[in-house]
């Protein structure tokens, strides 16, 4: 079911948190809100969910109305970053909890319960309590417990947070997979921009209540509309270097010059911008050279991450495949792909 | 297991040596309580001579110190009716002072923090006027009107303590499953803060069953004796053939249930201190 927020606004007491946003998620599609910590991204969520009354605006599931509706009748599944299953219950009490509520039959119960432990598999678990899962096992029951109502939209407040590094890639992808089973619309809050661009159609990415830039992950780390945004994505982040355009089409380091991309050539002199350059366009096999010196060199296994000194002291970063012919303090010249480079005047905007 | 706990941590030893040292003094007085109940010694001797069961006649021979099963049974009504009204004002009290949004939660808080440090017997005259007006002096629904008002103080916070140690997330869980609040309340909440039920339920009983000064003075006629204003009443030497012997039979005879509570609840009682939800 497609979900909008209509001029969604909300405050507590005099604070206003969220001003004004629009957004709409489409029918079957998983969207991410991402954001730094305290951007406002779980007080829409519990918005969305009725657990926070909105302060102006309007809630809609399809063309209904639903900001007045209490929690109970808005039919969302929620799944709470430390999942708050219900201790005393056992698995399978947890998952047909919703549906008891719901004054189903026995029969109907029983057999809902157990199509949605096989779906997410934990059919093994059902006698279990609580308290007797793993982490990821846990996150599945709460899942479980969250769809077996078939809820017109999902909720997913940071769930990976509370997870291991191995069981955070396979519950990724199990979400995902879930998701795209049942063909649910979800939300998907998180602050890790790997976690949102490796499970969503689309990033709704945040900062302080407003949405800045709503595209596909490919598209929104191709083409971020702001410096912020080209900060929160990309892992080794993107570097900046600040300059002064000289009007020939270069960019003006204080002590080095780089060119603009073809496309940004006849920006007029004397205008500050910030050049946003990612590691994998610097240190590739065509581009211009740069001299600098090594600074650092961090092995990843599969690739090797290096920080590059360049002569007026800015440091650039390089990821390349795996190489062991460099250390810190060797003289090197990577080349730079500067039609890639991400050109943002002073606003931050990217122009 | 003792055993392995004892050579784990043998510092224990001297705690348990000054304890036990401690108590000896309680544990011989009570061995002498219960052996001088069954048993007979010559008048100037502490070592029995004799087993007898003459000292629990007061059991169905009346005409000693009086009906003990109808100050039993007024102990119990009193006791029960502490349990079940304590548990269920302190139970949806406790939840009100925890979560709602109530208007004067915080001076509500602090008064029942107060009200939980008076002293009872400061409020005996002002409470004594105020049954006396209503025509509830010398009644039994008085003395458990007074009884409960005072315990429930304690009950509401240490109740809040216990649904303060519940997640939030449950019960809002709870409600996008579609349940109301009461459903929330009842059956994802209540259930987690049920070892406080627990000790809570026993400590009421128990502070029920030994209550003695509000009885006395709130409901002296005798036709609400409760258990220990009789055993008082069996302590008093007026009658010719006095028993010391009896008196400590009716002592043991009203200790008895509080040991057995104690023994079977011992550990859940300490939860009450501890606060948490885990039992
Ligand atoms: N119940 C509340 N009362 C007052 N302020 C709140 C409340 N909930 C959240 N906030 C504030 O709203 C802002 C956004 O919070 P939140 O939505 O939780 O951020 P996040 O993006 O980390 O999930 C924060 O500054 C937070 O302090
Ligand atoms: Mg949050």
């Amino acid at each position: 079911m497609q979900l909008t927020l209509d001029k969604f606004t909300k405050s507590f007491g005099d604070t206003e948190v969220i001003a004004d946003m629009d957004l709409t998620v489409r029918d079957g599609e998983m969207l991410a809100l991402l954001g730094p910590s305290g951007c406002g991204k779980s007080t829409t969520l519990f918005a969305i969910a009725g657990i926070h009354r909105v302060s102006g605006g309007r809630i809609l599931f399809g063309d209904r109305d639903v900001s007045d509706l209490p929690s109970q009748k808005r039919n969302v599944g929620v799944v709470f970053q430390n999942y708050a299953l219900y201790p005393h219950m056992s698995v399978a009490e947890n998952i047909a909890f919703p549906l008891e509520v719901a004054g189903q039959d026995r029969a109907t119960i029983k057999r809902e319960v157990q199509a949605i432990a096989e779906l997410v598999h934990i059919e093994k678990l059902l006698n279990r309590k609580p308290a007797e899962l793993s982490g990821g096992q846990q996150q599945r029951v709460a899942l479980a417990r969250a769809i077996v109502r078939k809820p017109a939209v999902l909720l997913l407040d940071e769930p990976l947070a509370n997870l291991d590094a191995k069981l955070r890639l396979e519950m990724r992808s199990e979400i995902r997979r879930i998701q795209q089973e049942t063909g649910i619309t979800a939300i998907l809050v998180t602050h890790d921009q790997v976690e949102a661009m490796s499970m969503c159609d689309r990033v709704a990415i945040m900062n302080e209540g407003e949405i800045l830039q709503i595209d596909s992950p490919t598209e929104m780390y191709r083409a971020p509309v702001s410096r912020f945004v080209a900060g929160f994505l990309g892992n080794p982040p993107i570097t900046f270097v600040e300059g002064v355009t000289d009007g020939r089409g270069d960019v003006d380091l204080s002590g080095l010059k780089l060119p603009l991309p073809a496309r940004l050539e006849a920006l007029p002199a004397g205008r500050a911008v910030t050049l946003g350059i990612r590691p994998e366009h610097f240190g590739v096999a065509r581009g211009l050279p740069v001299p600098g010196v090594v600074r650092f060199v961090e092995p990843q296994g599969r690739e090797t991450l290096f920080d590059v000194a360049l002569d007026n002291g800015a440091v650039l970063r390089s990821i390349q495949p795996v190489r062991q012919d460099l250390s810190v303090g060797d003289a090197v010249r990577f080349n730079l792909d500067t039609e890639a480079m991400l050109v943002f005047a002073e606003t931050g905007a990217r122009l | 297991m003792q055993h392995s706990s004892m050579t784990r941590n043998f510092s224990m030893i001297p705690v348990l040596a000054v304890l036990g040292l401690v108590t000896l003094p309680l544990v011989v007085m009570y061995a002498f309580l219960v052996i001088d109940s069954f048993s007979n010694a010559p008048a100037t001797s502490l070592i029995p001579s004799e087993f007898t069961l003459e000292h629990w006649r007061f059991l169905y021979d009346f005409s000693l110190v009086g009906n003990v099963w109808i100050a039993t049974k007024n102990s119990l009504i009193l006791a029960f009716t502490m349990v079940v009204t304590t548990l269920v004002l302190s139970s949806t009290g406790g939840y009100a002072m925890s979560r709602l949004n109530l208007p004067f939660r915080r001076f509500f808080l602090a008064s029942v923090l107060v009200m939980h440090a008076f002293p009872a017997v400061t409020l005996l005259i002002g409470t004594f006027l105020v049954l006396n007006f209503t025509g509830l002096y010398n009644s039994m629904i008085g003395v458990i009107l007074v009884k409960g008002t005072l315990m429930l103080p304690f009950g509401i916070w240490i109740m809040k303590g216990f649904y303060d140690a519940v997640p939030w997330e449950i019960e809002m869980a709870g409600v996008q499953d579609g349940a109301s609040r009461f459903t929330v309340w009842r059956r994802l909440v209540l259930p987690q803060v049920k070892p406080g039920l627990v000790a809570l339920g026993v400590f009421a009983f128990l502070d029920g069953w030994g209550e003695y000064l509000l009885p006395r003075i709130l409901a002296p006629g005798a036709d609400f004796e409760v258990l220990s204003v009789f055993l008082q009443d069996a302590a008093i030497p007026d009658a010719a053939d006095y028993n010391f012997n009896i008196f400590k039979s009716v002592g043991i005879f009203y200790t008895l249930p509080v040991l057995i509570l104690f023994v079977v609840f011992q550990n859940r009682l300490m939860n009450i201190f501890g606060g948490g939800t885990k039992g």
